[in-house]
């Protein structure tokens, strides 16, 4: 038996939390974005530099303010407390409110780029065709960006999947709720069950090369996009 | 529509009440992992009760513990974690035992490499010597106490021949992987039913160290569980789990 039922379980929870974070994440970074890239102001820039924060800020220090604030001390966990919803520590919505946070920079950033490089003619184009903003942004942005958005979704997803210190500090590693794939590993490097380790590790190595060769294989269209041949 | 509220109230508060009846989740600090596996399932097949057992280290434990964690029980890899929880009343008063001591041990992933009297540590031969971090690890303050005791610290500083694991697992790595010759590692990472695994080791004299002491304690959210109370008795007393906390290379108190 190369999988254990504990490392399917693993293997499930980690592949639904990064679908349900990808399309989460992209139904909030894909409006950041827009806004992002529309303008320039102080405040604008502000918000910029927060939403790439997780990607310099150590995944334990990011875990553990996100359990001081979603916990029943915080602002968020006593708001929570209040309306007597379930607080977001040790549940697997609060893997995904984490998630969604720490994967908001790699979907915010290609999307943000993409839309820059755009510019204004489309969207001034489409309204003097008479769209509506968000008409203009579904049927005319988006449909341009296709391979921002293809990024975006690759890296969010990929990144979920590889992430650990956060997950681990806001989860505590509870099987079959919280026990993703990445602790799974953790527990048997600590149990010294190597040769487990080495078919999970292996699996998210593979896993993490075909991401990235998604990636590669798109990317001549998105050169070929900025040279204005699409 | 007050009805409703009332319902959605009782459900909300019977559903953790449910789940406690059988099941009850316990932290284990990672060093401890194997051994408490066995445990928990010795316990189940005894009494029927699920511990449903989290892995971490014990600092993340006590930030997870302070912001409101599902946790009954702490199975610590210090003392003076519980200590604190206890004193902050975070924990049931009284409810604090050592379950476990950790054993000091010189190991090489090499054979023969270490002697039965560990005088390799004081010779050239080898170039690196792993040890936990002695801030964060009391297994790193225990290889200390052993090194200063021999007043090798000094001269193996200076010259750079100490690498410092974040914790024992990774000392063990650095040493397992051959990169450091040597480590101070514990001797539950390399002992399996009583016997060292592989490579070679000496088991430290337990009077060149303090004990490193692994205490467990009762958290508060759990003060009058009956279940979570029988499995402390059971990891403190049954002979089953004392067996295996011994054939997992440690001692007990």
């Amino acid at each position: 038996m190369l999988l254990t039922p504990e490392d399917w379980s693993a293997i499930r929870l980690s592949l639904k939390l990064a679908s349900v974070t990808t399309v989460l994440t992209l139904a909030v970074g894909a409006p950041l974005a827009w806004w992002l890239s529309r303008g320039e102001g102080w405040w604008r820039r502000f918000c910029g530099a927060v939403v790439t924060m997780p990607l310099v800020l150590p995944p334990t220090v990011l875990g553990f303010y996100l359990l001081v604030f979603l916990g029943p001390f915080g602002p968020v966990g006593r708001l929570f407390g209040q309306l007597g919803f379930r607080l977001l520590p040790f549940t697997f919505s609060g893997l995904v409110t984490a998630s969604v946070i720490f994967s908001l920079p790699f979907v915010v950033q290609p999307l943000q780029n993409a839309f820059e490089a755009l510019g204004e003619r489309p969207l001034e184009a489409a309204a003097t065709l008479g769209a509506g903003p968000l008409d203009a942004f579904l049927t005319v942005i988006v449909p341009q960006t296709r391979p921002a958005f293809l990024t975006a979704a690759v890296m969010g997803f990929a990144h979920t999947i590889g992430e650990f210190g956060v997950v681990l500090m806001i989860g505590g590693n509870i099987p079959n709720v919280t026990r993703v794939l990445s602790m799974q590993i953790y527990v048997y490097v600590e149990t010294i069950e190597y040769a487990r380790a080495h078919v999970l590790a292996g699996g998210m190595v593979f896993f993490s090369v075909a991401a990235m060769l998604v990636l590669q294989i798109l990317k001549p269209r998105r050169e070929k996009f900025a040279q204005g041949r699409i | 529509m007050k009805k409703l509220v009332l319902l959605l109230a009782s459900l909300l508060l019977a559903c953790p009440a449910a789940a406690l009846a059988d099941e009850f989740q316990v932290a284990v600090a990672a060093n401890f992992t194997a051994p408490s596996k066995d445990i928990a399932a010795e316990f189940e097949k005894e009494t029927g009760h699920r511990a449903v057992l989290s892995f971490d280290s014990t600092g993340n434990f006590y930030a997870q513990i302070k912001n409101g964690a599902p946790f009954t029980l702490l199975l610590a890899a210090d003392s003076a974690t519980p200590a604190k929880l206890e004193e902050e009343g975070g924990a049931k008063p009284g409810s604090r035992f050592t379950y476990a001591q950790g054993a000091l041990a010189l190991w090489s992933a090499r054979e023969g490499y270490v002697d039965s009297q560990g005088e390799v540590l004081k010779g050239d031969q080898f170039k690196f010597l792993a040890v936990a971090d002695p801030k964060l690890a009391p297994y790193g303050a225990a290889a200390y106490e052993l090194l200063d005791a021999w007043k090798l610290t000094a001269p193996l500083q200076s010259a750079q021949r100490i690498v410092t694991g974040n914790n024992i697992g990774q000392a063990f790595q650095l040493t397992e992987s051959g990169q450091a010759e040597l480590g101070l590692i514990a001797w539950s990472q390399v002992c399996r039913d009583g016997q060292l695994s592989r490579g070679s080791v000496w088991l430290v004299p337990a009077d060149l160290y303090s004990p490193i002491l692994q205490d467990a304690v009762i958290l508060k959210s759990a003060a009058d569980n009956a279940v979570v109370q029988a499995f402390a008795d059971y990891l403190k007393n049954s002979p089953k789990a004392r067996e295996i906390i011994l054939s997992y290379g440690y001692t007990l108190p």
